[in-house]
């Protein structure tokens, strides 16, 4: 391969040389104008190459590193004339990574997924007697492998190692090329229950979930389940970007000592639909609205289910020419939850309001309100405040501090101070806006 | 009985999935190809040999930084739409394009489609990264320098490429996209003679620019960039740094602050009045200020701002 490049610049080069010496000896001015010409195009043909080659050492398939070492050594250990002419090529490729200019090391890695981890920090002052957490914690460590997998899909991991242990938080295939313009998903996926159910943790403007997220929509981990999803974008007039979402899961979701889905047989799936709704007010504003449903057995029984009804509001604002200095973000969820019990049925309701100014660059205030009943005791009602502040160092990297006021149902009160440092290694893949 | 429920639940999202899905209308069968590219400048350069056998739309305004745009729903308006898309690359997009492309539903434009066109194959790419990189050099760019549209040279380039590419996609206009490139590549040439007589005068300049975005432009007209005023790509202006800034374009005379119009002009402005320099605010993209509407204007109105500067700065 590489011989061959150097025979081609060599090539090109050559009469590029001789055509220049006689330019030089004829010193009409038409015949520098064809010359120049004739050497740009020479230049033109070489950048092509270049080109060319950058797009074979991103695209060309390098023999897995684990299977060249091997041929290597058996073709140093026996001379067997056939098996070694055969994976000749092949090793010849996969151990002289081409260095013509370029990252040459890192054509091996080519197809690679993009790797990545983010670190979740927080620290805590302050008591809570309701949901006590610790002093320090590195609450979350979040691998990310994503890549494209052939072309009608690709694939994304997003694998979380929390202190008690490890989850998959999502793992699933995207569908892009499917027709009618449908993505359908099939894995384990955070369902599209409304806005803060979807988001990880490291993309929330806070460092904890809103109240009505922890009383009825299952906590941290939210609705997040394996299954199939499939979303399409509505046709509509007048710019508005509508697009629906319908997912069947097998019907577990939920932390333990507070499960929201359980499947007490196959039939006992949970079911996600969600309606979004678009639209650029002006260049810089652009409002979403949002309506969710899910559906699910609770963990009474398969005759006991729970149904969630949410709306979301999105208003967002950034003035494209100073995108990077300045943003507003304000934005609402409403959910109910009907939740079947012997022998009554609970009915609950949880809001949280919050916005987000990002004043300089690098800062971001923030704050929240938040109001929930209890999913099981639905009389009993949690309410809480927050303040946010966040600085980025760099687009890797967020320090947080949270000050949070919550009054618990029976007079409980707690005032906190939570501190969160989060940071990213490696190509995270950009997350839905 | 609640079994029969929740799969009546399912079949009726189902349904209405594959409702929506028949309503829509189809996509109309039209000889004009649909093209979306990430900025401006693909645009302009599209527009010229597609002439108005095609469609043509950036993503991307003229006047915003194109490392930070936003993934809004209603690019995906577009995206599901086209035919060809057309990107930038080098990583200049990764951080809003690639969710878009997955979310369009468009199997045509997906990576590595027929539908999918990365420019940066055709140009002259400067800066490719030697060795191991990593982000304390701030927001590198691993594949190499991706503002390299800023060159005529690669204007011309691209502009083949996509004429090309157009040429494949719809063969019956072929020619027609090649006769239009031929004229551009004409009218590109004499323009350039008239740019480079331009700044002939100021050869050898030495600048300073706001971020890393020029080379392939002062590779082509002869300007010496000595210096940035971020620290690192992406990394906002620090004092200390601002200050070495400002000791160097003393000691070697830099009189010429070149800033993309999405950058705070406090700390060139500073450094302006402490060293005597113009702040140069150049337009990078088509499209940055209403005058500039095609790829011949945005090198008329910057080589007209940076001769103007170094004239006065003499």
């Amino acid at each position: 391969m590489k011989p061959l490049i150097g025979f081609c610049v060599v090539a090109l080069l050559v009469p590029g040389l001789a055509f220049a010496q006689q330019g030089s000896v004829a010193s009409s001015g038409t015949d520098t104008a064809a010359l120049e010409q004739k050497i740009r195009d020479l230049e033109d043909r070489l950048i092509t190459l270049e080109g060319q080659m950058r797009t074979m050492k991103a695209q060309a398939a390098p023999a897995p590193s684990s299977a060249s070492a091997p041929s290597a050594t058996s073709a140093q250990a026996t001379p067997a004339a056939g098996e070694a002419a055969a994976t000749a090529p092949s090793e010849s490729i996969a151990s002289n990574p081409v260095s013509l200019g370029g990252a040459g090391g890192s054509a091996a890695k080519a197809l690679n997924p993009d790797i990545s981890m983010i670190g979740d920090f927080v620290a805590s002052a302050g008591g809570n007697s309701i949901r006590p957490t610790p002093a320090f914690e590195m609450h979350e460590s979040e691998l990310g492998v994503q890549a494209i997998i052939d072309p009608y899909a690709r694939g994304d991991f997003f694998i979380t190692f929390g202190e008690q242990g490890v989850a998959l938080e999502e793992g699933y295939i995207t569908f892009t090329a499917l027709p009618a313009s449908l993505v359908a998903r099939v894995g384990k996926m955070r369902a599209a229950f409304g806005k803060v159910n979807t988001m990880h943790n490291h993309v929330l403007p806070f460092v904890d979930r809103p109240l009505v997220t922890e009383n009825l929509v299952g906590g941290e981990d939210g609705i997040d389940d394996a299954g199939v999803s499939v979303e399409r974008i509505i046709p509509f007039p007048k710019g508005i970007f509508l697009s629906a979402t319908g997912q069947v899961f097998r019907g577990d979701s939920g932390p333990d000592d507070g499960l929201l889905f359980q499947a007490h047989s196959k039939n006992d799936v949970s079911t996600v639909a969600h309606l979004r709704g678009y639209k650029d007010l002006t260049e810089s504003t652009n409002l979403e609205l949002g309506a969710s449903y899910a559906r699910g057995h609770n963990e009474l029984g398969t005759d006991f289910i729970t149904s969630l009804y949410g709306i979301d509001a999105t208003l967002r604002w950034k003035p494209l020419r100073r995108a990077i200095y300045n943003s507003f973000v304000a934005r609402s969820e409403f959910i109910w939850s009907q939740r079947h019990e012997n022998p009554f049925e609970q009915r609950a309701f949880g809001m949280y309001a919050s916005g987000e100014y990002q004043f300089k660059r690098r800062w971001f205030l923030g704050g929240r309100y938040d109001w929930s009943d209890r999913a099981r005791e639905a009389n009993l009602t949690d309410k809480g405040g927050s303040v946010i502040l966040t600085y980025w160092p760099s687009e890797f990297s967020q320090i947080r501090g949270q000050y949070r006021f919550t009054d618990y149902a029976g007079d409980h009160k707690s005032n906190e101070l939570l501190m969160q440092v989060l940071f990213s290694l490696g190509a995270h893949g950009a997350h839905p806006f | 009985m609640n079994s029969v429920v929740s799969k009546f639940a399912m079949l009726l999202t189902a349904g209405a999935i594959l409702a929506a899905s028949l309503i829509s209308p189809g996509i109309a069968s039209a000889k004009k190809l649909n093209i979306v590219t990430a900025t401006t400048d693909l645009a302009a350069l599209a527009q010229e040999v597609g002439g108005d056998h095609i469609n043509v739309e950036s993503i991307a305004k003229g006047y915003q930084d194109p490392h930070f745009v936003e993934a809004k729903p209603s690019f995906l308006l577009r995206l599901r739409q086209a035919d060809l898309l057309i990107v930038v690359g080098l990583q200049l997009e990764i951080g809003w394009l690639p969710p878009l492309i997955t979310q369009s539903g468009n199997s045509r434009i997906q990576v590595g489609a027929n539908g999918y066109l990365d420019a940066s194959q055709f140009a002259e790419i400067l800066e490719i990264p030697q060795g191991s990189i990593t982000r304390a050099m701030g927001d590198v760019h691993p594949l190499g320098n991706p503002h390299y549209w800023l060159d005529p040279d690669n204007g011309r380039r691209v502009a083949k490429g996509i004429a090309g590419k157009l040429g494949e996609m719809d063969p019956e206009d072929a020619a027609y996209f090649q006769q239009r490139f031929q004229d551009f590549d004409r009218r590109l040439a004499e323009a350039d003679k008239k740019w480079q007589t331009e700044m002939k005068p100021f050869h050898g300049r030495k600048v300073v620019t706001y971020h890393n975005s020029l080379p392939n432009f002062a590779k082509h007209f002869g300007l010496n960039v000595v210096g940035f005023v971020e620290p690192r790509p992406g990394i906002p202006p620090t004092p200390s740094h601002t200050l070495d800034v400002i000791n160097m374009m003393k000691r070697d005379n830099v009189k010429a602050i070149m800033v993309e119009p999405y950058f705070d002009r406090k700390t060139p402005d500073s450094i302006a009045r402490e060293t005597g320099a113009v702040v140069v605010e150049y337009m990078p993209s088509v499209g940055g200020v209403k005058e500039i509407t095609n790829y011949f204007q945005l090198f008329d109105y910057n080589i007209g701002l940076l001769t103007k500067a170094f004239q006065s700065s003499q």
